[in-house]
């Protein structure tokens, strides 16, 4: 490990000067500063052991790859140049030749060296990651994939929520990283917040695992990876890293019970008494399906529909009355309220904080 | 032979010779026709396939746009990957295969020409049944028609119970289909080599593209087969109550993976080593030199056709493998890394030190060393597999492939209509028109291709209909869809040239390039049964043999 950061330290600066010769967008994108930014996301701006192993190594593999690049095109330029037809010629044949044995073993074995090399360097980060044990101070997520959005439960906390997870930052001198555990009801999905890691994907009957110890507070981008259906494209997703006393007070205050407000019963009527509550679920009410995100902290979140709108009254109110208007070919039917009643509704989802 | 009106006697029978003439095409057994109809349905598809490729940019230039709804998005890029990989570039280098492989052994025709036949109808009604899916099918949404579930039909969601409707069973069945059409070109086209070769033509004087033929059909036998099988398991799932796929029964979702895999990526093989093929004949004749090292060039082909069906669950990095399964399919990754690099050198071997003639066949060979160079260094980048935890199933993905299948396979098919076109129709194509195709195609090419690895970095997945403002992708993904459009009028430029070459074009003759291998020496189109009498060879190049008697490669070989 140790040996990597140093080499990959060193060879930084060389890689950026390949960079710019050949992905030079990518190079620009790639020296951004890396503040906690919850807009842009990019693997080479990562928050996390994981991922940071990740970008060192490919920071190494693109050296190696730019090297074989310049060498190999600087030989293919050259004898485009040099050995092209010239007038002068008059249609004489060059000199046949037919191949050369030394040549070959040259440039089998060379690469075979090089292989050797990359596969090393890969294999050590492939244990470092996947074969990492997990530490009792871990905080234990189970994620479960569903058409178009993420529940998240606390096993050991006692919490479920949706879309946005909350995970405490991870100070290297007393480690709390989060250990992930991947689960589908449906089809297949991938988690994926490229600054916090690499994919790994939510597939039935098939438990998957990863982690994720991030360094920096913020709030991190990313969104389902694998095709899942119609909506694959706004299962997105928002990792909120906390500081530890911020995250302390989020779990506390995500272990309560739904607040009761008696100013909004007409709404909690509506909810319960119509086809919502068989798929959602509203801790310390009867409401307790499971197709659906948990609701009982809905007006915590920063967005709805698995983020593919801000958590506002109009966005809600719509949302309601009709999901497909947000996102089309989401499994949430439309519930066709009145408008006495979905405003009601709207209320009832607004005191649930 | 064309318009042989029957006249029989008290009956007034009128000519009609384009009736006559689409008979003969219809029912023909003759490989080169073959070769050609199969040519010809890959170009339909081709366009087809287009259309929906410019479909997707247009959707994806800027964020949340809504020029198709995500149904209709999500049915492009299905549609576009299964078109691209099974009704155009298989077909498109069957039929080259067809057309070249028993003139290049100084053969009368294929060795089975009626399964011949049989193979190319059942690939042309595999692409038929999958756009009847247009007409025939409901998709994922219910209401809708043509099958949405991705290329790669990635289960659970090719179960009835998240594809209702019929639009994957046409995409199950046109593989199928297709699939065993195939098989049968595959069997036809080891057996013609192994039997029908003319004499002396040992099995190590064939021309390079007949023994990257042989190689190509062998793995077809192999890797298709595990396809087909899939499918099966996949209609039994679907109609008889099966439980191979179908997770909600305790069915896996990982299987279908291993047996889309191990067909997959054995495929991009079965694609690319025909390119390498038309590389292996162009080069030299336009460099002037015989292909340098040409043992190693087999071996190294050989190598890549085993080692490629060891390396399937590359593809399959996210999904959880154990790191020992993780470290076995990254070694055998980039191992076959080195023969293709193997192979790479020794084209550059081959131009060094000649006099290369700058045709357009060369320019487009030129471009693709190139692209097919920087192709195999992003793989080699997300063979890591770390690396590719991160790069898989991101735009950078698809920018990588891409590369391979039209930086490589495309730029290479390009270089071989315009290297063989003379001696299919008898008549040279524009030059002029060559080069706006080739230059038009290089910078749309590399306008869309290049950029495109930059969103997958900055964290864009594949296949979503659309994407969120302020992720700093919307100018990269306008400057792709602008690639694109540009790609798409060069390939207009190409078949304006094809159409106003077939008229107007000056006369090939025999041998316009001065090349070495036996389908020169025939007219051009070559005749029926394209040899009056079965010629025999010396040498790897025979017509350089001819040319220059004084110092002939069969002194060397």
């Amino acid at each position: 490990m140790c040996l990597l950061k140093m080499r990959s330290s060193t060879l930084r600066s060389l890689a950026q000067t390949i960079l710019l010769l050949f992905w030079s967008a990518m190079a620009v994108w790639a020296n951004q500063p890396k503040g906690s930014s919850s807009h842009g996301t990019n693997i080479f701006a990562p928050a996390s052991t994981p991922a940071k192993s990740i970008a060192d190594l490919s920071v190494f593999v693109l050296v190696i790859t730019g090297i074989i690049f310049v060498v190999v095109f600087a030989l293919l330029v050259y004898s485009v140049v040099k050995f092209r037809a010239r007038a002068t010629d008059a249609g004489r044949e060059p000199a046949q030749v037919y191949g050369s044995t030394q040549i070959e073993l040259a440039w089998t074995i060379i690469p075979i060296l090089i292989v050797v090399v990359l596969f090393l360097a890969t294999a050590r980060v492939i244990h470092a990651i996947q074969d990492a044990p997990e530490p009792a101070g871990a905080v234990q997520v189970t994620a479960i994939g569903h058409q178009y959005w993420w529940e998240f439960r606390y096993p050991k906390l006692g919490i479920v929520t949706a879309n946005e997870l909350h995970i405490p930052v991870s100070d290297p001198n007393h480690p709390t990283p989060t250990f992930l555990q991947l689960l589908s009801v449906d089809t297949d999905h991938s988690f994926w917040v490229p600054e916090l890691g690499g994919k790994t994907d939510l597939i039935p009957n098939h438990p998957n695992r990863m982690w994720m110890d991030p360094q920096r507070t913020g709030v991190f981008l990313g969104q389902c990876a694998q095709y899942c259906g119609t909506q694959h494209a706004k299962m997105l997703l928002r990792v909120s890293v906390d500081g530890p006393e911020e995250f302390a007070s989020w779990v506390r205050a995500q272990q309560k019970p739904a607040v009761e407000d008696a100013g909004a019963i007409a709404g909690r009527r509506v909810f319960e008494s119509n086809a919502c509550m068989n798929c959602h679920a509203v801790a310390g009410t009867a409401a307790d399906g499971r197709f659906g995100p948990d609701l009982t902290h809905l007006m915590s979140r920063a967005t709805i529909a698995a983020g593919a709108a801000k958590n506002t009254h109009n966005n809600l109110r719509l949302w309601i009355q009709d999901p497909s208007a947000i996102k089309p070919g989401s499994l949430m039917p439309a519930m066709k309220l009145s408008d006495a009643d979905l405003d009601a509704v709207v209320s009832y989802m607004e005191t649930l904080r | 032979m064309s318009s042989n009106a029957i006249t029989i006697p008290g009956t007034q029978i009128q000519a009609r010779p384009w009736v006559d003439e689409l008979h003969q095409w219809l029912t023909t057994v003759d490989h080169k026709r073959l070769g050609i109809l199969y040519i010809l349905s890959a170009l339909l598809f081709l366009v087809i396939g287009g259309v929906e490729a410019l479909i997707i940019r247009i959707q994806l230039m800027h964020s949340h746009n809504d020029f198709v709804s995500p149904q209709v998005f999500n049915r492009m890029f299905t549609m576009h990957g299964t078109t691209m990989i099974f009704f155009v570039a298989m077909p498109v280098l069957f039929g080259f295969a067809n057309y070249l492989v028993p003139l290049m052994i100084g053969a009368r025709d294929m060795a089975f020409p009626r399964l011949n036949a049989f193979s190319f109808w059942l690939s042309f009604l595999g692409g038929l049944l999958l756009y009847f899916s247009f007409l025939g099918g409901s998709g994922l949404y219910g209401a809708g028609n043509a099958p949405d579930v991705g290329w790669w039909a990635y289960a659970p969601l090719g179960a009835r119970a998240f594809s209702p409707g019929h639009s994957s069973d046409y995409w199950t069945l046109a593989l199928l289909v297709s699939g065993f059409g195939s098989i049968g070109t595959a069997i036809n086209i080891i057996a013609t080599i192994v039997c029908l070769r003319c004499p002396g033509m040992k099995i190590s004087r064939m021309p390079l593209l007949v023994w990257l033929n042989l190689v190509m059909a062998g793995m077809v036998l192999i890797a298709i087969t595990p396809l087909s099988a899939a499918q099966m398991m996949l209609l039994i799932d679907r109609y008889l109550g099966g439980h191979f796929f179908d997770t909600q029964a305790g069915g896996s979702a990982v299987l279908w993976m291993h047996f889309f895999w191990i067909f997959g990526h054995p495929e991009v093989y079965i694609l690319i080593i025909p390119s390498f093929a038309f590389m292996s004949e162009i080069i030299p004749v336009f460099s002037r030199k015989p292909i340098f090292g040409y043992p190693v060039m087999v071996g190294a082909t050989v190598c890549i056709a085993f080692v490629s069906m060891s390396v399937w669950a590359h593809h399959m990095f996210t999904i959880g493998m154990n790191s020992y399964a993780n470290s076995f399919f990254v070694i055998t990754t980039m191992a076959v890394g080195v023969p293709t690099g193997i192979k790479i050198f020794n084209w550059i071997g081959t131009m060094w030190g000649g006099r290369i003639q700058f045709k357009t066949p060369m320019l487009f060979s030129i471009a693709f060393l190139f692209q097919f160079l920087v192709a195999g260094l992003t793989g080699i980048i997300q063979s890591s597999a770390p690396v590719d935890w991160q790069l898989s199933l991101s735009y950078f993905v698809v920018a990588h492939f891409h590369y391979v299948i039209v930086g490589g396979i495309l730029f290479a098919l390009f270089a071989a209509f315009y290297y063989w076109y003379p001696k299919m129709i008898g008549r040279m194509l524009s030059e002029r028109l060559g080069k706006w195709h080739f230059w038009l195609f290089l910078i749309g090419f590399h306008l869309t291709f290049d950029v495109m690895h930059i969103p997958g970095v900055l964290g864009m997945p594949r296949r979503i209909y659309t994407y969120e403002p302020g992720r700093g992708w919307d100018t990269l993904n306008l400057i792709i869809s602008i690639g694109a459009f540009i790609q798409a009028i060069a390939i207009l430029v190409f078949v304006a040239n094809l159409i106003i070459s077939y008229f107007k074009g000056a006369k090939a003759g025999n041998d316009p390039w001065d090349a070495w291998t036996l389908e020169w020496s025939v007219s051009s189109p070559p005749p029926a049964y394209n040899f009056a009498t079965v010629p025999t060879v010396a040498s790897r190049r025979p017509l350089w043999d001819l040319k220059h008697p004084e110092d002939p490669d069969s002194r060397y070989e």
